[in-house]
């Protein structure tokens, strides 16, 4: 693929707008800068079929609004979505770029549709998102499909397979993009670029780096495409960085799931009916602290604590039903103990710590979809909700890893999306979608707002990018 | 329902579902998915209905992350096609008459070739003393001999075959209101608008288009008009004392010229979307078969509007039998080839409309946020 005619065409021009990454954020820039008369390059990693980075595996946005507006209900202030997000960032967060994101929020629902996306009503089991969330018809590969669709009816050029390995940047301003492709490297000259290449998160040597060797059990839940080999590039270049940089958004995933990709499918959510053990066989965490949507995300970073990062839930046939199905069938046995032997974990300590629980639990009424305080007297640590003892075989067990979604390192911007560097904004250079949501996100997570953060700062990049061709 | 390769396929689509069942990312599509999410487990029923109540749109493969490359390697558009049509297989007796006429487009040109052969016979050998029109030909009395039982015997093992479907899929007493719900949902033909977002993604890659379901829906209200315009005229034959030959301005030719245009035009178009779509979404070993059909489908209509235009003249005798000779064939093969597709499509929406009925609301287990 070296003689491409499309790549030796791209390297022989000048491009207005150079997007690295064709992920939401990438595309959105893309299509912005196009519609304002730029001749755009966009620079994707990934084979086509694997195009869009982590968009890939999404499927909603979060967006502000005022009353009722296609599938979103009610309405969803700025102050509301504000405070949602310092709730989940504890307060890391840059007021004035989260604020910028969930005003301009409320005019993405009209761009998408423009664009070519198509909604959906908000998906069984998710009708707490209905206000705040849209729901993309498919998820996010169906819109990425759309997206791109339209990228090419504008005149958008895409190199496939071509990551991007250093971004000349010559005293203060951007010249040109090194990539690679077929083992062999290229300058493609431009007079912006949008760098929207994800964080780090498929990199596991540099999560050992936060983590310690333990990195080496976790699995990433999405592309193996984001390598942050451009974030490291502008950092070592005197971008200023955000973002604490050992952490990383990490969810309990079934420890069967492939090493990459396995997206939300492996997910367990199992937990809150049942107990976790590790390798000891000891219960380490109360499992019934809150719904499993506001704790499903603290359990990966759980499991990364326990020996060999791995852990076990176990549940009885009384919870079967009360939980999405999974796509990896449990392992099953008649007592406790042949299904300790089943997992390699010790039979007596296990069938000790399931007897201990149980005679903790309580009488009372459980309620699977509310916090019903049907909690564990004695027992330490406590289980506080929906204690109901292990006791109607067969017992069912799920390995449990650590599943990595994304990662917190990332460049700071301004409101104009330039990166920032030692003396100010590096002149041609723009930045959306993860590689700077450090700012915005400094912690934690908020259902659909990396898309929405992709998504506004996408288009301002974009049209910023397109701006300082002039 | 059993034996090696349909075992093979349930076996498949179950593995998909699973998948699928867990994501849920395409709802909003069509019937399948919120059906899917109905059920925890897959009996083998589930998994025919579910196949039987895909319309191939192929919205769901361009929206799956899971798609090959990926390892997962989900492609339900072809799982469920392949189960779909192995169902109509082993359910229209005898089952190995099925495979062979889906599978093979010389078994339809074999039938056509017979049925013609047929009917040249029948003009040569059973040809009136008198008669005006094509009754000069074959007499009416030769024609309901011949065609009756070649319109009733597929009928009733249509039947036979929806029933034991309706037992496989486990399903219950059929109310008008679900009729309602189905009869709607097949004249719209909304399962394949994809959900709102402009068609099915079938002739042109990822890209939406509404094509296949206007080209359906002319294949499919032209044929109606053509049955009514069969019904007039036996109506008007038998009630009215008022055999054919009709001229342009009574009901057999209001409803038959016009319907028989719409069926040659949307056939033909049907035909030219099947050959520019990918055919690994569909059911590689089905698509010789499919196009067979499509062909057979097409010129029951056009040798029809060719016989009247040929009203007349010499052509109207080979004409005639040619006509007759692709009705002939077209109904004895409907229960074996995609024509069974409608009995069965329409028995599987009955059956989803009682399935949502029954569950009082689409929505299912709970799924926390990501």
């Amino acid at each position: 693929m070296p003689d491409d005619p499309d790549f030796s065409a791209a390297t022989r021009e000048v491009w207005d707008v150079i997007v690295v990454g064709g992920g939401n954020a990438g595309i959105c820039a893309a299509l912005e800068a196009v519609e304002r008369g730029a001749k755009v390059l966009v620079l994707e990693a990934a084979p086509e079929p694997w195009r869009g980075g982590n968009s890939r595996h999404t499927r909603n946005i979060r967006l502000a609004h005022e009353g009722p507006v296609g599938p979103l209900e009610g309405s969803y202030g700025e102050e509301e979505f504000f405070s949602d997000l310092l709730a989940v960032t504890k307060g890391k967060t840059d007021e004035k770029l989260a604020r910028l994101v969930i005003r301009r929020s409320a005019a993405c629902l009209a761009w998408m549709s423009a664009q070519g996306a198509a909604f959906q009503p908000s998906l069984t089991g998710t009708l707490s998102l209905s206000r705040t969330n849209a729901f993309f018809l498919g998820g996010g590969k169906a819109l990425l499909n759309a997206y791109y669709n339209r990228a090419r009816d504008l005149g958008v050029a895409v190199l496939y397979e071509t990551p991007v390995r250093h971004v000349a940047i010559e005293r203060g301003r951007f010249r040109a993009v090194e990539i690679e492709r077929e083992g062999r490297r290229a300058a493609i000259a431009g007079r912006a670029v949008v760098l929207a290449a994800g964080g780090f998160e498929a990199d596991l040597d540099e999560l050992e780096r936060g983590w310690g060797p333990a990195a080496r059990n976790f699995l990433v839940r999405g592309t193996p495409y984001n390598r942050g080999e451009v974030l490291h590039d502008l950092l070592a270049q005197g971008a200023r960085a955000v973002g604490d940089p050992t952490q990383c958004h990490c969810v309990a995933v079934d420890g069967r799931a492939p090493k990459f990709d396995g997206g939300i499918v492996t997910r367990i959510d199992c937990v809150p009916f049942g107990i976790v053990v590790n390798r000891a066989g000891e219960r380490f965490y109360d499992e019934g602290e809150d719904i499993w949507p506001k704790r499903y995300a603290i359990w990966g970073r759980l499991v990364a604590l326990q020996p060999d990062q791995i852990a076990y839930a176990i549940v009885d046939a009384q919870a079967r039903e009360l939980f999405m199905p999974s796509i990896y069938p449990p392992i099953r046995a008649a007592t406790i103990e042949e299904l300790a032997r089943k997992l390699d974990l010790p039979v007596e300590r296990l069938a000790d710590t399931v007897a201990r629980f149980n005679a903790a639990c309580r009488p009372g009424r459980f309620h699977p979809t509310e916090r019903d305080g049907l909690s564990t007297e004695g027992l330490e640590p406590p289980k506080s909700n929906w204690a109901r003892p292990l006791r109607v075989p067969p017992f069912e067990a799920y390995p449990l890893r650590p599943g990595v979604t994304f990662t917190y390192l990332g460049l700071a911007v301004d409101e104009r999306a330039r990166v920032l560097g030692p003396e100010g904004p590096f002149e041609g250079v723009f930045a959306a979608g993860e590689i700077m949501a450090g700012s915005i996100l400094g912690e934690g997570y908020l259902a659909g707002f990396g898309m929405t953060i992709g998504t506004v700062f996408g288009r301002i990049a974009g049209a910023e990018a397109a701006g300082a061709r002039s | 329902m059993h034996g090696p390769e349909l075992d093979r396929l349930v076996a498949e689509a179950r593995r998909q579902l699973e998948i699928c069942n867990a994501c849920r990312y395409c709802e909003g599509y069509c019937a399948v998915f919120p059906a899917m999410t109905l059920h925890r487990a897959f009996s083998d029923g589930t998994l025919v209905q579910l196949a039987n109540l895909c319309h191939g749109c192929r919205a769901c493969y361009h929206a799956c992350q899971y798609a090959p490359p990926h390892a997962f390697a989900v492609n339900l558009p072809r799982a469920l096609a392949e189960l779909r049509v192995a169902s109509w297989e082993s359910l229209a007796p005898p089952a190995g008459l099925g495979r062979f006429v889906q599978r093979r487009a010389g078994a339809t040109v074999l039938a056509l070739l017979s049925a013609l052969a047929g009917m040249f016979w029948a003009l040569a050998s059973l040809r009136p003393p008198s008669g005006t029109g094509f009754y000069a030909h074959l007499s009416h009395g030769a024609m309901v001999a011949i065609f009756l039982p070649a319109f009733l015997l597929p009928l009733a093992l249509l039947a036979r075959a929806l029933r034991d479907f309706w037992r496989l899929v486990g399903g219950g007493r059929v109310r008008l209101r679900h009729l309602r719900v189905a009869l709607a949902e097949a004249a719209s033909l909304v399962h394949l608008s994809g959900g709102g977002q402009g068609g099915c993604q079938f002739e042109k890659g990822d890209r939406p288009s509404q094509a296949r379901r206007f080209a359906h829906q002319l294949v499919f209200w032209g044929f109606v008009a053509c049955f009514a315009s069969t019904t007039s005229a036996t109506i008007m034959h038998y009630a009215l004392d008022w055999p054919a030959p009709y001229d342009f301005w009574t009901p057999p030719k209001l409803l038959g010229v016009p319907g028989g245009v719409l069926m040659v035009v949307g056939g033909i178009v049907l035909a030219s979307l099947a050959r520019r779509a990918d055919p690994e979404l569909g059911s590689p070993a089905h698509r010789g078969g499919e196009a067979a059909f499509r062909v057979l489908l097409v010129s029951v209509p056009a040798s029809g509007l060719l016989l009247w235009a040929a009203a007349d003249t010499v052509l109207q005798a080979p004409l005639l039998a040619l006509h007759l000779a692709t009705v002939l064939a077209f109904f004895l093969l409907a229960p074996y080839s995609k024509m069974a597709h409608a009995p069965f499509r329409f028995a599987a929406l009955v059956r989803a409309a009682q399935e949502r009925e029954a569950a009082g609301t689409p929505r299912g287990a709970v799924r926390a946020s990501s």
